[in-house]
């Protein structure tokens, strides 16, 4: 399953590319509307990108009313990434919502942590919603998997791996780019960050991941299945071109061809198997006699 | 020209667009594409003009006959035609989308502003132009009574409008994908922060 990380498509400016995805992920939904960042919002980087767009959204209300149901319309399935600033906050969006996966955004870089831990947030969303919630981690923690066996045991039913990690550019006069000072990094400098989490929380829970960070080709996003991701989501490679869905998973099935494997599915966690011994070539020259 | 190299690629299927619309370029070696209004439309290419200010913008400017690089467009909303006494305002690169303007409009007068000599070799991309040199201001050569179609630097923008309320300018803002999925090119619109890319990037000023 192909999905777009949230916040890098607007599907009602560009219906063709979300529709090349097997799901679309809306921006995150906040309660209340936010304008996002001044400019600078965007530097690009060595090997990614920093972003400062800070959450810019219509608000839950608007949302609701105006953005959902034009969503509905495009005949995609939806996932709704639901942010806020409290758990009770995320609780109230999700319970207003029907028919769609729920990703929680417990980790956007741009706006400040929430005061509750993850888990505290998806207790309060499960006990308010009986709809598939994922749980949208940080990198940035220092032990992923324990923070993906916290929310799997208060009740998540998926995780999503990873958001952007905190990053600063410099301009030539030495000051931050960024209007915000930092910001998100995302594209090739996530993807190595990406499968190590997705690795990691892969061995420590049960639960279906959904693994993103710089996924541009089939190849990256066969690592993120191998890794132990059930599905893949591309952000950044999007940018650039609003083919990629496509492009990425004519070139995976390539991959999997190659493997001898059948679907994405059966490339899942490949990387935890047991490396097969390795094959003795005899190529010496044998005499008859 | 001058500082600036007019890149000139293949059009293959691509609608040239209306003026003031523009392309996301790949920038070879870059992760992210430039977004570059139409400077020309000849036959059977689309030419833009690169001023090689940054990482991009230089890979842009270095490209080599034979190279072939990725190109989306047109992209955003361009100048409004229907005008009846049209004047150009150009300051800098910011006269790109011009010469492709004028064409369209029948070389309608021009005032163009640049900071020296060597900049105002691009001059000679827009039929019917005055062009003002450093420490002259291009402001300074707009008569009353015209429809302004502009573009270039901020202040020069910002100048414009306090002259000629109802001016159509041409806006620009860092950008990473051109076509309203990164919500990276912000600016302000009636007091909140919109894509540029989608609202624009032709903008009237306010009244």
């Amino acid at each position: 399953m192909l999905l777009n990380a949230s916040g890098c498509l607007d599907a009602l400016t560009a219906p063709a590319t979300a529709r090349a995805f097997d799901a679309f992920v809306t921006k995150t939904v906040t309660p209340l509307p936010r304008a996002g960042n001044p400019p600078v919002r965007i530097a690009e980087t060595a090997v990614g990108m920093l972003n400062s767009i800070g959450l810019a959204n219509p608000g839950r209300e608007r949302f609701l009313a105006e953005t959902l149901p034009a969503l509905r319309g495009l005949g995609v399935p939806l996932w709704v990434s639901v942010g806020g600033f409290k758990a009770h906050e995320y609780a109230e969006t999700c319970a207003l919502l029907e028919d769609v996966t729920i990703e929680l955004n417990l980790s956007c870089p741009n706006v400040e942590e929430a005061p509750e831990t993850a888990a505290e947030i998806v207790a309060a969303c499960r006990a308010a919603t009986s709809l598939p919630l994922y749980a949208k981690l940080s990198p940035a923690s220092w032990d992923i998997a324990e923070v993906a066996g916290a929310v799997e045991a208060a009740g998540a039913d998926g995780l999503s791996l990873v958001n952007t990690l905190r990053g600063m550019k410099l301009d030539a006069g030495l000051h931050p780019v960024l209007g915000t000072v930092t910001g998100g990094l995302s594209g090739p400098a996530l993807k190595p960050v990406a499968l190590a989490a997705v690795h990691a929380c892969f061995r420590a829970t049960a639960l279906p991941i959904v693994g993103m960070g710089g996924v541009a080709s089939g190849r990256d996003a066969l690592e993120l299945h191998a890794a132990g991701a059930r599905a893949v989501a591309v952000g950044t490679a999007l940018f650039s071109d609003p083919s990629a869905p496509n492009r990425i998973r004519e070139e995976l099935s390539a991959e999997l061809a190659t493997l001898g494997l059948e679907s994405a599915e059966q490339a899942c966690g490949i990387a935890h198997q047991e490396a097969l011994p390795e094959r003795k070539h005899l190529d010496a020259r044998s005499r008859v006699s | 020209m001058g500082p600036y190299t007019l890149l000139r690629v293949e059009r293959g299927g691509l609608d040239p667009g209306s003026p003031g619309q523009f392309f996301m370029l790949e920038a070879p070696g870059r992760l992210l594409p430039r977004p570059m209004s139409l400077c020309l439309a000849p036959a059977g290419e689309l030419a833009f003009l690169v001023d090689p200010i940054g990482s991009g913008t230089q890979a842009l400017a270095a490209l080599e006959a034979g190279d072939s690089i990725h190109v989306l467009g047109p992209l955003g909303s361009g100048f409004r035609l229907d005008v009846d006494r049209p004047l150009l305002v150009g300051g800098g690169v910011g006269i790109a989308p011009l010469p492709f303007l004028s064409q369209r409009l029948g070389a309608p007068p021009a005032v163009l502003g640049f900071r020296s000599e060597w900049h105002a070799e691009a001059a000679a991309l827009v039929p019917n132009a005055e062009v003002a040199i450093d420490p002259t201001l291009v402001t300074e050569l707009i008569e009353p009574g015209f429809d302004v179609l502009a573009c270039g630097p901020e202040p020069m923008l910002d100048a414009v409008r306090a002259l000629t309320p109802g001016a159509q300018l041409a806006r620009e803002a860092p950008m990473a994908c051109g076509y309203g999925a990164c919500y990276g090119c912000a600016v302000e619109i009636g007091g909140e922060w919109k894509r540029l890319c989608v609202e624009g990037p032709v903008l009237e000023a306010a009244a």
